[in-house]
């Protein structure tokens, strides 16, 4: 449980810094007159969409977190744990998200530019890549068959496919976002119009390739 | 209010909050059913959960049958039993009182309180309900398939859980786990909502310091739920797979019937781990929305203010942040290092703290209020009574060494019913009483209502005081019958017999509570917008009950916190949230006499 602790030591450290200037000095008892005269309190940035997202990360996060916790603590209960041999192919595909990942910021960069051409080519070749990444994975997972390890035979195994499961899926949930993004830019939204959904898919691209990269690294470690 | 002072703060929500586009359906079909109107998501969430509650109430009225008159109804085995013992668990904890709580009065009492037109992402929030609704229909699906639905316990502790020779290891629990990942599903999207609703959606003035508690409650639930749920669904997806893919995540190497199991060196404490620690969150889950909503009712009710804001504030985080390091206190007996144990019996007392500063805080907002009796005053007063009572019992159980012993007893089922189960369960009903005359306009039936506080109030007691005696003389939880049992004395049937008939009381006062609900839905007396003369926002906007869109043309600013009441000076004994400080001075025709 270590990893989810200290995860969720870490988010309340933040939560509970930002209630403390919240909170400090303020006197809730008295009454103001002038409403309109205070200023924001969250700095300019912060929509409700990308408040939205970073809630939904925090809640990946923890279901990856405890993942990655039961990894290790079943790694070391019954004594039957045989560390899974990670095809090259994963290497491939870790490229393969990395520049899904890049593509988007590539294509957000051309939705706050106001440049269409970029806007697309990032979306496109960003789409591309994830499902590249998606099809990958599946011929990971036929390659595990054929090589003997099953999903039930050993607990090793068995993480490998849920986590990348649980990965791929998170995947394709961006993947609707992505969808719906690109359905818009088709019908010729403006670069202005669809800058938000596309910032969003960058940014969520992102964090699934660092999840990737954590728990390719968890697969690889002896 | 002499002394009105301005707080120099540089901190408030936007000053101009953006409007939001609504969808605004025309047909029912559009406004009723697919609606996307947090207040008609809530009263749907309200009555799905309300219905799959009164499944568990029956679930356990049978249990009370076969415990209070055994061997007397055919139609309840000892398989059926354990079945109605683990779906009845399941029920209330997740699928009546998560949803009630957070689905009900989140979406109902969020965007009203804060000032909001509706939550942040209303088609998601859509979305949440029918997701919630089909996981309860999954659940109740399970009823109806082959060995009907699991029997493992609440816990739903491998490796019984999916062995030969627990109910419902066929169909039952994988539909159990199913329905269990679609709830977390579905409660993610709900919860979304709540968080950014209230961290975004807040109208001009009101800061964070001014919200009233409900919210405060609601939204750390909230957080809690998101944080611990994902330990569900994890434990749920591994075990579904050890059910279905023969993995060995939590079964060990067994012989079940003669026969070597196919499963290899998994470890059923792996799913305990994972278990409880979404199992202890989610008790704060319930009881902090209770926390919230139970300071809003005795402040109002008391017309006083809530005594220590800022500290109740603190609490409900400190008992949100610290829940999730006590898990391994429900896992004493499980074999676990006593170093272990000691550690989280530690962190476990320390929890004490923070409740107990609130259960002071409750008591120190009567001291000197001017208390009315309302049906809801009454449903509060009782639950600290509950509450204080469940928590003393749970000191006991948080320590090891006392816990082994009471581990598994009818006392631990007399602690956390007394403590998670009728403590919640009467700040809802005080709840509702408080909002039905917004929700629909008129006001519920006083003598009812109070006939149904006093009969369910002393009737728990008569359910679930007994069983902590019980707890003592070692009868063990989930047992079909006792036969004959040295050291269970006879006078245990007796009591098993007197609680079973006050259960059926119990149960019957509900009918009246349903009853009146319905009944005055057509003939109550009318409410009008404020009947309870309350600061918060959802009493002052321009129709009652509120339209989509909540607050008319402009959305209220806020210049106050919510516990305006008896202010010393105000010629009103309470001053809605939304009224400015100069209005407050043109109601003290001899506020200038009083200052001299």
């Amino acid at each position: 449980m270590t990893a989810t602790l200290v995860f969720l030591a870490l988010l309340m450290a933040v939560f509970v810094s930002w209630l403390l200037r919240q909170s400090i000095n303020v006197q809730p008892w008295v009454a103001q007159s002038e409403t309109a005269r205070q200023v924001s309190h969250l700095p300019e940035g912060f929509t409700a969409a990308r408040v939205g997202l970073a809630v939904f990360v925090a809640v990946a996060t923890s279901l990856f977190a405890l993942t990655i916790s039961a990894y290790m603590m079943r790694m070391h209960m019954g004594n039957d744990w045989r560390h899974l041999h990670a095809p090259q192919l994963l290497w491939v595909n870790t490229v393969m998200l990395l520049f899904g990942s890049i593509a988007l910021q590539w294509a957000w960069g051309g939705a706050k530019r106001g440049d269409p051409s970029a806007l697309r080519f990032g979306l496109a070749t960003g789409g591309a890549c994830s499902i590249a990444f998606i099809v990958g994975q599946y011929f990971v997972w036929r390659q595990l068959n054929a090589a003997g390890y099953y999903v039930a035979a050993n607990p090793a195994n068995a993480f490998f496919f849920m986590m990348t499961a649980l990965h791929a899926l998170h995947l394709l949930g961006g993947l609707v976002a992505w969808a719906r993004t690109v359905r818009r830019v088709w019908r010729g939204w403006a670069p202005a119009q669809v800058r938000g959904s596309v910032e969003l898919c960058a940014l969520y691209w992102h964090y699934l390739f660092i999840v990737w990269v954590v728990l390719f690294g968890l697969v690889l470690m002896h | 209010m002499a002394a009105l002072g301005h707080d120099a703060v540089s901190y408030a929500p936007p000053a101009e909050v953006e409007d939001v586009e609504l969808v605004h359906p025309k047909t029912f079909v559009g406004k009723y059913i697919w609606s996307q109107d947090a207040k008609i998501i809530a009263i749907q969430y309200g009555i799905t959960a309300t219905a799959i509650g009164l499944v568990g109430l029956a679930l356990s009225l049978l249990m009370r049958l076969q415990l209070g008159f055994p061997n007397t109804f055919s139609l309840i085995d000892p398989s059926s039993y354990l079945q109605f013992v683990s779906i009845h668990g399941m029920i209330m904890v997740i699928y009546l009182l998560t949803a009630l709580f957070l689905g009900g009065f989140g979406n109902y009492l969020i965007p009203l309180m804060c000032g909001a037109r509706d939550m942040a992402f209303p088609y998601v929030n859509m979305l949440s309900y029918w997701v919630y609704l089909f996981a309860v229909l999954l659940l109740v699906a399970s009823f109806f398939v082959e060995g009907g639905p699991t029997g493992a316990g609440w816990t739903l502790y491998p490796p019984q859980a999916i062995s030969p020779g627990t109910p419902g290891i066929d169909g039952g629990i994988v539909l159990m786990l199913v329905s269990l990942a679609f709830f977390i599903v579905g409660f993610t999207m709900g919860g979304l909502n709540y968080v950014v609703t209230v961290l975004q959606l807040r109208t001009r003035g009101m800061t964070l310091m001014r919200l009233p508690l409900t919210v405060w409650g609601i939204f750390m639930a909230t957080v809690l739920a998101l944080l611990a749920f994902p330990a569900l669904f994890v434990s749920a997806l591994m075990m579904l797979l050890d059910r279905l893919l023969g993995t060995s995540f939590f079964l060990p190497e067994m012989l079940t019937m003669g026969e070597q199991s196919s499963h290899r060196g998994g470890n059923p404490l792996l799913f305990q781990h994972l278990f409880w620690f979404f199992g202890h969150p989610e008790v704060y889950i319930v009881a902090l929305p209770a926390f919230g909503i139970v300071s809003d009712l005795l402040a109002t009710h008391a017309r006083r203010h809530i005594f220590g804001y800022r500290m109740m504030v603190w609490a409900i985080v400190a008992i949100g942040a610290l829940s999730f390091v006590v898990w391994a206190h429900h896992m004493y007996v499980s074999g676990m290092n006593p170093y272990f144990g000691f550690l989280f019996a530690t962190t476990t007392l320390i929890i004490a703290v923070p409740t107990a500063i609130k259960v002071y805080n409750w008591v120190l907002t009567l001291w000197h209020g001017n208390i009315r009796l309302t049906v809801p005053m009454l449903f509060a007063i009782g639950f600290i009574f509950t509450f204080v009572n469940g928590g003393l019992s749970g000191l006991f159980l948080g320590n090891v060494t006392v816990d082994v012993p009471l581990s598994d007893t009818y006392f631990v089922v007399g602690h956390f019913h007394m403590v998670m189960a009728v403590a919640p369960i009467l700040v809802v009903f005080g709840a509702i009483y408080h909002w039905y005359p917004k929700i629909t306009g008129r006001m519920l039936n006083e003598l009812s209502g109070k006939i149904h506080f006093w009969v369910t109030f002393l009737g728990t007691y008569a359910i679930y005081y007994p069983m902590h005696y019980l707890g003592f003389q070692g009868v063990p939880r989930r047992y079909f019958a006792y036969g004959e049992t040295a050291f269970i004395s006879d006078s245990v049937q007796t009591v098993n017999t007197a609680i079973t008939i006050a259960a059926i009381i119990v149960a019957l006062s509900q009918m009246l509570f349903l009853f009146n609900l319905i009944w005055s839905y057509f003939r109550g007396r009318d409410a009008g917008p404020n009947p309870w003369k309350a600061t918060t926002l959802e009493w002052q906007t321009p129709h009652t009950p509120p339209r989509h869109g909540n607050f008319g043309a402009e959305l209220p600013a806020v210049y106050r916190w919510a516990y305006d009441y008896s202010v010393p000076g105000a010629k009103q004994d309470f001053i809605p949230q939304n009224v400015p400080p100069e209005q407050v001075e043109a109601l003290l025709p001899h506020a200038d006499k009083a200052r001299a």
